[in-house]
C-alpha cells in the first residue's frame, strides 16, 4: 500500500496546474540561458554546414565520432518512456503514476533531439530527405532497404509517433481541466485539444482502452527501436568489437538503464522546482531506485558478456581493439582509465547508492547516482565505438585516434540545454504530472470498512 | 556500356615481390583522379587523401631489420561490405565487377568507410582546393569532388570508358570485332609502376596474365591457402568479401637472422 495522504481533487488541480497558471520567477531566465547555448550550438551547426566536417576531429579512420555517439545515448534516454508508462502500466505498478507523463514527454523531446544527430553529421544535410523520406521517382532510385541506416528513421519515427500518440491520448483528460480554468486565447486553444472531453463513462472507457491498446502496441517498438539502432554497428562486419550478435539486447537494457535514470534526475528537478512534494514523493524515487537496482545489474551482465564474446574468439584483431580498450599503451587517449571511471560510475558507485533505503530516500544522493549513470552510459557508448575504429583491422600502419574538437563539445552540451529547454517550455503549458491518473491513484487508494475488515473500496476491471 | 557479348571482369595482381615502396602509383593516381594536395594540415589532421597508399611495415628490430611495402587500394570485393550499407546506392556493382562509387548520391554517412575493412574509402572533410595554376591540370574526365561525400579507388573508370570510345571508332561498331585488353587499358598506378609490380587486366580473357593467379586463388579457397601453386592470396581473406586485387608473396632471399 502506499505512503502519502489522499489529497481532496480540487487540491489535484490546484497544485498541479500552477505551474501553468502562474509563472515562477526563475523561469524565463533560465529558459533563457538554455535558448542562447542552443542558438550558439546552431551557430555552430551552420558554420559546419557551410564549412564542411572538417571543423570538427574527425578523421580518416574514426568517422563517426561524438555525435553518433550522443545520437545513441539520446535514443537510449527515450527508452525510460516506454518503459515506465506502457511496461509499469500494464503490470499495474501503482507509484508509476506521477512519472509517466514526464518519463513520455522526455521520450519525444530525446527522439527529437536525437534525430538532429545524425543529420548534421553526414556530409550533406541538405540531402538526408533523400534517404529518410524518399522522393525520388524520377529515377528510379529508392533507398537501399539492406542497410541500417534506413531501418533507423523507420524505427524512430514510429516510435515517436506512437510516444506522442500515447502522450496526447493521456493529456486529453487535462486538457478539459485547463480548458474549464483559463480565459482567453489559451482557452480556445485548450478546447480544441480537449476535443470535446466532457468526462462521461463513454469517454472515460474510451480513454482507458486506448492507453491500455497503446501499451501493448508499444511493446514492440520498444524493443526494436534501440535493436535496430544497436544494428548500426552490429551489422558492421569490418569493425572489430561492432560486429557482435548481444548488441540488441545489451543496447535494449543499457537504454533502460540510463533512461529510467533520467527520468528519476527529472522528477527530482521537478519536484523541487515547481514544489510537488505531495505528488512526487520519496516512495515513487525509492520504487524507482529499486527498479534500477535490477535494470543495472541486466545491463552489467551483458557489458561483461560483450566483452566475453569479443575475447573468446581469440582474434588477432578483435584483441588488438580490446587491447586499446583496457590496457595501458602508448596511445594518446587513455582508454583503459576512462574504461575503469565508465565502469565504475555506470554500475558500482549507482548501486552501492540505490542499496540502502534510506539513502533511495536521500533526493541528493539519488540526484549523484542518477548523474553518474548517464555520464557513464554516454562514455559506454564512446568508449564502444571509437576505439574499433581507431584500430580497425590488423593493418596497423592504418591504426588512428580521435580528438573531438570544440565543435562537437559544444553540439553534444546543446543538446542537454535543448531537451531541458523543451521540458521547461512544456510543463507551462502542459500539466508535467497527469492530473486524473493521480486521482485515478487515489480512488483506488480509497479504502472502506465491512464489519471489522478494511478491504479497497474500488477495483479496476482491466 | 557493359557489353553482353564479351563481358568483362577487371581485376589486379600485385606483386609484393617487385613493389620497392617508390610511391609512383601514389602520385599518379593523384595527378590522374584529381586528388587534392596532402598538405601538412591534411596530414596533421590526420585526413590525407590516397586512393591507393603505400602501407609500410617494420619487421625485425633495428639493425637487423627490413622494410615491407604493400600498396593498397580499393580491392573492388565481389562481395563488399560497403555496398549493402548506403542508404542512397552511392554504391554498388557494376556488370564488369568494379565497385563503383556515385559522388552525386553520396550524402555522406560514413557508414561505407566504416565497413569496409581495407580502409581504401576517403572522406572529403574540406572542400579540395589546389594552388591556382595547379587548377589547369585537373583531369577532365574525373569528377571534381564536393565536400562531404566519400571518394575511392575506381580502377581509373575514365581510362576504361576511353579505351571503349577508341576501341569502337577503331573497329566501327560498339565492342564487337576487338575487346578491350590489359594492354588497351591500364590504370593510372598500373601504368606508372617502374617495376611492374602492379598487374591489371580482363579476368574474361582467357589470354590474360593474371588469370592464372585468380584460378588458382579461387581453387584453394581460405583453408586451402597450402595447396596454391602461385604465391596469390587475398588481404583479409577471412572477411570473405572476394577482392578482385590478389598480392603475390614476397619471396625473402636474404631472410632476417632469426627471422623466419
Amino acid at each position: 500500500m502506499q505512503e502519502g495522504k489522499v489529497l481532496p481533487a480540487a487540491q489535484v488541480n490546484r497544485d498541479l496546474l500552477r505551474s501553468i497558471l502562474e509563472t515562477p520567477r526563475w523561469f524565463w531566465p533560465v529558459v533563457s540561458l538554455l535558448g542562447m547555448i542552443v542558438l550558439a550550438a546552431a551557430v555552430t551547426i551552420g558554420i559546419m554546414v557551410d564549412r564542411g566536417l572538417g571543423i570538427t576531429g574527425l578523421n580518416y579512420k574514426v568517422v563517426w565520432g561524438f555525435f553518433i555517439t550522443n545520437f545513441v545515448f539520446w535514443i537510449g534516454i527515450s527508452h525510460a518512456g516506454v518503459m515506465l508508462s506502457a511496461i509499469l502500466r500494464l503490470a499495474k505498478a501503482e507509484w508509476r503514476r506521477p512519472a509517466t507523463r514526464a518519463a513520455e514527454v522526455l521520450t519525444i523531446f530525446s527522439l527529437m533531439t536525437a534525430m538532429i544527430m545524425p543529420i548534421i553529421h553526414t556530409g550533406r544535410p541538405w540531402r538526408i530527405l533523400y534517404w529518410a523520406f524518399p522522393y525520388d521517382f524520377a529515377r528510379g532510385v529508392w533507398p537501399n532497404i539492406r542497410t541500417p541506416l534506413v531501418w533507423d528513421p523507420s524505427a524512430i519515427l514510429t516510435y515517436l509517433t506512437s510516444s506522442t500518440l500515447f502522450v496526447l491520448i493521456a493529456l486529453v483528460p487535462d486538457f478539459a481541466v485547463l480548458r474549464d480554468r483559463t480565459t482567453g486565447w489559451p482557452k480556445i486553444v485548450y478546447t480544441m485539444l480537449a476535443m470535446g472531453w466532457e468526462g462521461n463513462p463513454r469517454q472515460w472507457k474510451l480513454q482507458i482502452i486506448a492507453g491500455v491498446l497503446l501499451s501493448a502496441l508499444i511493446l514492440p517498438v520498444f524493443v526494436s527501436v534501440h535493436s535496430i539502432v544497436s544494428w548500426d554497428f552490429g551489422m558492421a562486419v569490418a569493425i572489430k568489437s561492432w560486429h557482435s550478435t548481444v548488441f540488441a539486447p545489451y543496447f535494449v537494457v543499457g537504454a533502460v538503464h540510463s533512461g529510467v535514470s533520467a527520468v528519476v534526475f527529472a522528477m527530482i528537478l521537478l519536484r523541487w522546482a515547481y514544489g510537488w512534494q505531495d505528488y512526487i514523493r520519496h516512495e515513487h524515487i525509492d520504487a524507482l531506485g529499486r527498479l534500477l537496482i535490477v535494470v543495472a545489474t541486466g545491463w552489467f551482465y551483458f557489458l561483461v558478456m560483450e566483452i566475453i564474446f569479443g575475447i573468446y574468439g581469440l582474434e588477432g584483431d578483435e584483441l588488438a581493439v580490446r587491447a586499446l580498450q583496457f590496457l595501458p599503451g602508448d596511445h594518446g587517449v587513455a582508454y583503459n582509465v576512462w574504461m575503469i571511471v565508465f565502469v565504475g560510475i555506470t554500475y558500482f558507485l549507482p548501486v552501492i547508492l540505490w542499496l540502502p533505503k534510506a539513502w533511495r530516500r536521500n533526493l541528493w544522493i539519488m540526484s549523484v547516482a542518477c548523474i553518474s549513470v548517464n555520464v557513464g552510459m554516454w562514455l559506454e557508448r564512446y568508449l564502444l565505438f571509437v576505439p574499433g575504429q581507431a584500430n580497425k583491422q590488423f593493418q596497423t600502419f592504418t591504426w588512428n585516434d580521435y580528438l573531438p574538437q570544440w565543435p562537437e563539445a559544444l553540439i553534444v552540451g546543446a543538446t542537454f540545454a535543448f531537451v531541458s529547454m523543451l521540458m521547461l517550455l512544456f510543463s507551462r503549458v502542459f500539466p508535467l504530472v497527469p492530473l486524473y491518473d493521480i486521482k485515478e491513484g487515489d480512488i483506488l487508494k480509497t479504502e472502506m470498512q465491512i464489519g471489522r475488515r478494511t478491504v479497497p473500496a474500488t477495483f479496476r476491471e482491466d | 556500356m557493359p557489353n553482353a557479348e564479351f563481358p568483362h571482369k577487371w581485376g589486379m595482381v600485385i606483386d609484393l615481390d617487385k613493389c620497392t615502396g617508390c610511391q609512383a602509383c601514389v602520385i599518379a593516381c593523384q595527378a590522374e583522379n584529381n586528388i587534392p594536395i596532402n598538405t601538412k594540415d591534411y596530414f596533421l589532421q590526420r585526413r590525407a587523401y590516397e586512393w591507393i597508399r603505400i602501407e609500410r611495415y617494420w619487421e625485425g628490430e633495428y639493425p637487423n631489420i627490413k622494410a615491407r611495402f604493400m600498396p593498397v587500394l580499393c580491392q573492388h570485393c565481389e562481395n563488399a561490405p560497403c555496398e549493402p550499407v548506403c542508404p542512397v546506392f552511392a554504391t554498388y556493382h557494376n556488370e564488369e565487377g568494379l565497385n563503383v562509387q556515385v559522388y552525386n548520391r553520396c550524402v555522406g554517412t560514413r557508414y561505407c568507410i566504416n565497413n569496409c575493412p581495407y580502409q581504401v574509402r576517403m572522406f572529403n572533410y574540406w572542400h579540395p582546393n589546389w594552388p591556382a595554376r595547379l587548377e589547369n591540370q585537373l583531369n577532365p574526365d574525373v569528377t571534381v569532388r564536393t565536400r562531404g561525400i566519400t571518394e575511392k579507388c575506381t580502377f581509373c573508370v575514365q581510362r576504361l570508358r576511353r579505351g571503349e570510345i577508341e576501341v569502337e571508332a577503331r573497329g566501327g561498331q560498339r565492342l564487337s570485332d576487338e575487346r578491350i585488353t590489359g594492354g588497351n587499358y591500364d590504370p593510372a598506378c598500373v601504368q606508372a609502376c617502374p617495376t611492374n609490380a602492379l598487374v591489371f587486366g580482363d579476368l574474361e580473357d582467357q589470354d590474360t596474365s593474371i588469370k592464372p593467379y585468380f584460378d588458382d586463388v579461387n581453387a584453394h579457397p581460405g583453408h586451402g591457402e597450402h595447396d596454391r601453386e602461385t604465391r596469390g592470396y587475398r588481404l583479409l581473406e577471412e572477411m570473405n568479401t572476394r577482392p578482385s586485387v590478389i598480392y603475390l608473396k614476397k619471396i625473402d632471399q636474404y631472410p632476417l637472422k632469426g627471422g623466419h
